[in-house]
């Protein structure tokens, strides 16, 4: 483990200590009544085209994404590329969808995709179900945003055992704990400003400097083994790796959307325009991500997994300690201390988001629909408070507790269960033709079938599909969604057919959906 | 799948004339999605471009005219 880098901890803890004073006073930003859960929970509605930008960005590109993506690089090479075809695929479809769910939202003053679902299908089990998956869903999301947190404490040489190797997460989480309950979703939107421009001004640097420093990318591209450059031919009877890079890359594509924290920005905005705006916008960062991926090749070019300094951290981290460690080999202290921030600050801003969206679900969709049908606006936003603090309390328990692995395979998993929501979410935009029974029917077969299919493919994101003497790999999630709408459709035709009445209301009509 | 919930809503024709109008535009989005979702397109390491192989550039270029693409269905649909 190297030893304390003083002046990059001295950095990092500087431009924590300012967005934990950013995140308080942002209280006073845009000011409204935080003891109103539209308030709290959703800024109010009052964020335009630049900050719903920083905001989703934040929201979307964390911490987890800075070291991940770059560790699977340096890990697997080519396959981790499906990263880009993936946010460029994102957007389009957040183009086509989300403005119609903000309209509708918006005229209905709904603050979850839950309060769409239960006006759209009249169904509180449905709704019940979405609100489930969101929450399920994002409590890994938010484990893993600590988790990078710890690996870049690690790496300014602070870790091992006792109460002083978890000061610093401990510290960052109280900081996040404190802003989020008192600011609500206006803390993570003045945050994500910060930093995106520590992340962007990090990256650029990086990306001109580092291949300078390793004598260009003929160099960097030369230094990776030939099997990792590109995707391995598929053999014989098999779509091999070229199915699987393109369902991963279109599963994660339809996916994003649907998570709660992704949802949250989207219904914070001020206008349909902005989200329209914000399509074409948003793809910046997918810029960022594919230049992040090549981090991890630049990462195999310097050779920090055979620098003795880094070994134990490696040993602890595993490969999400290439980046960190590229950057202590490459930068001076300083560069280091920002950086680190810059990956750190993105772990607090979608972890508040997170935690903020699954306490909404529960405060409007469990709480208000299962306990206390009536609570005043007051009772309301302070159940939100607590739960996102007991959810947040939960992912820091994880991480503490319970091995690193667990966390990444829940992940995983919850983006198969995620993606089911998409018949209800994304079609329901668009069409009530669905019986909302059949619905449900096709959420639990599709979650059901993900999870057994990823225990049999021992909890890795494809599943070898065989079909008439073809080997199909692809992922799960995107199998299994094929599936749920396929029983969805089959469903409705049959309840249709045996005349079965649809006892539920459409809250909405065609034109709320219009701008 | 965008007429379904039309008929008991009673969309104005002005309204349902205008949605269609919408669709067609986004069909520029057909483009990016094939163009990225076919590896064989671009699974290929020549040419390269300031020492970076195809692979990678040419999936960086789609960020590009993704984000083009996007912009003109916008601008197409934005009156």
């Amino acid at each position: 483990m190297p030893s304390v880098n003083w002046v990059a901890l001295i950095i990092f803890a500087a431009l924590f200590a300012f967005v934990a004073w950013l995140g308080l006073a942002a209280a006073r930003w845009r000011r409204g009544d935080l003891d109103q859960l539209r308030e709290w929970g959703l800024g109010g509605r009052r964020f335009g085209t630049l900050i719903t930008w920083f905001l989703v960005g934040g929201d979307l590109y964390t911490a987890y994404t800075f070291i991940a993506v770059p560790a699977l690089a340096f890990g697997a090479g080519a396959m981790a590329f499906f990263a880009v075809p993936y946010t460029i695929l994102a957007y389009p479809i957040f183009f086509m969808v989300f403005p119609r769910i903000w309209q509708v939202c918006h005229k209905h003053d709904y603050i979850t995709i839950a309060d769409f679902v239960r006006g759209r299908f009249g169904n509180r089990w449905l709704a019940l179900a979405i609100t489930i998956t969101g929450i399920v869903a994002t409590m890994p999301y938010i484990a893993l945003q600590l988790v990078g947190l710890q690996v870049v404490i690690g790496g300014l040489g602070i870790s091992g055992g006792g109460v002083a190797g978890y000061l610093p997460l401990l510290i960052a989480f109280a900081i996040l704990a404190v802003f989020t309950h008192s600011s609500g979703l206006r803390a993570p939107a003045s945050i994500a400003i910060v930093k995106d421009i520590l992340i962007y001004a990090t990256t650029l640097a990086a990306i001109v400097y580092i291949p300078m420093r390793l004598g260009g990318f003929g160099k960097i591209f030369g230094a990776v083994p030939t099997a990792k450059l590109l995707l391995a031919a598929p053999g014989p009877h098999s779509t091999g790796s070229f199915s699987a890079y393109a369902t991963l890359a279109l599963g994660s594509a339809l996916a994003l959307f649907l998570y709660p924290h992704a949802i949250t920005g989207v219904l914070s905005a001020s206008s349909g325009r902005a989200i329209r705006r914000n399509a074409a916008l948003l793809p910046c960062y997918s810029l960022l991500l594919g230049l992040l991926v090549l981090m991890g090749f630049f990462a195999i070019a310097a050779g920090v997994a055979h620098r003795p300094e880094y070994a134990a951290a490696f040993k602890l981290f595993g490969n999400s300690f290439s980046v960190p460690a590229l950057f202590l080999q490459l930068f001076p202290s300083w560069f280091v201390g920002i950086a680190f921030a810059a990956i750190g600050i993105g772990a607090l801003v979608p972890a508040a988001i997170m935690s903020i969206a699954a306490a909404n679900l529960y405060a409007r969709n469990i709480h208000r629909e299962f306990i206390n049908r009536a609570p005043t606006d007051r009772q309301e936003a302070r159940i939100a408070k607590w739960v996102a603090l007991l959810i947040k309390l939960g992912a820091l328990a994880f991480v503490l507790f319970v091995p690193t692995d667990y966390a990444v395979y829940l992940q995983l998993l919850g983006g198969i269960w995620i993606i089911q929501t998409l018949p209800t979410v994304m079609l329901g935009a668009f069409t009530r033709w669905f019986n909302d029974w059949a619905l449900l029917v096709g959420w639990a077969v599709g979650s059901l079938t993900g999870t057994m299919m990823a225990v049999a493919s021992h909890l890795t994101p494809t599943y070898p599909l065989h079909l008439a003497g073809y080997t199909l790999p692809g992922y799960t999630a995107f199998y299994t969604v094929i599936l749920n709408l396929a029983l969805a459709t089959i469903l409705t035709l049959l309840f249709d057919a045996l005349g079965a009445r649809r006892t539920s209301v459409d809250e909405t009509v065609a034109l709320d959906y219009q701008s | 799948m965008n007429g379904g919930d039309d008929h008991h809503n009673g969309a104005a024709p002005a309204v349902r004339a205008q949605r269609r109008r919408l669709s067609r535009w986004y069909l520029v989005f057909l483009i990016q999605f094939v163009a990225v979702l076919w590896p064989p397109f671009f699974n290929r390491a020549d040419p390269h471009w300031l020492g970076i192989p195809f692979f990678y550039w040419y999936q960086l270029l789609w960020v590009i005219i993704g984000a083009a693409c996007t912009a003109i269905v916008y601008f197409a649909t934005a009156a």
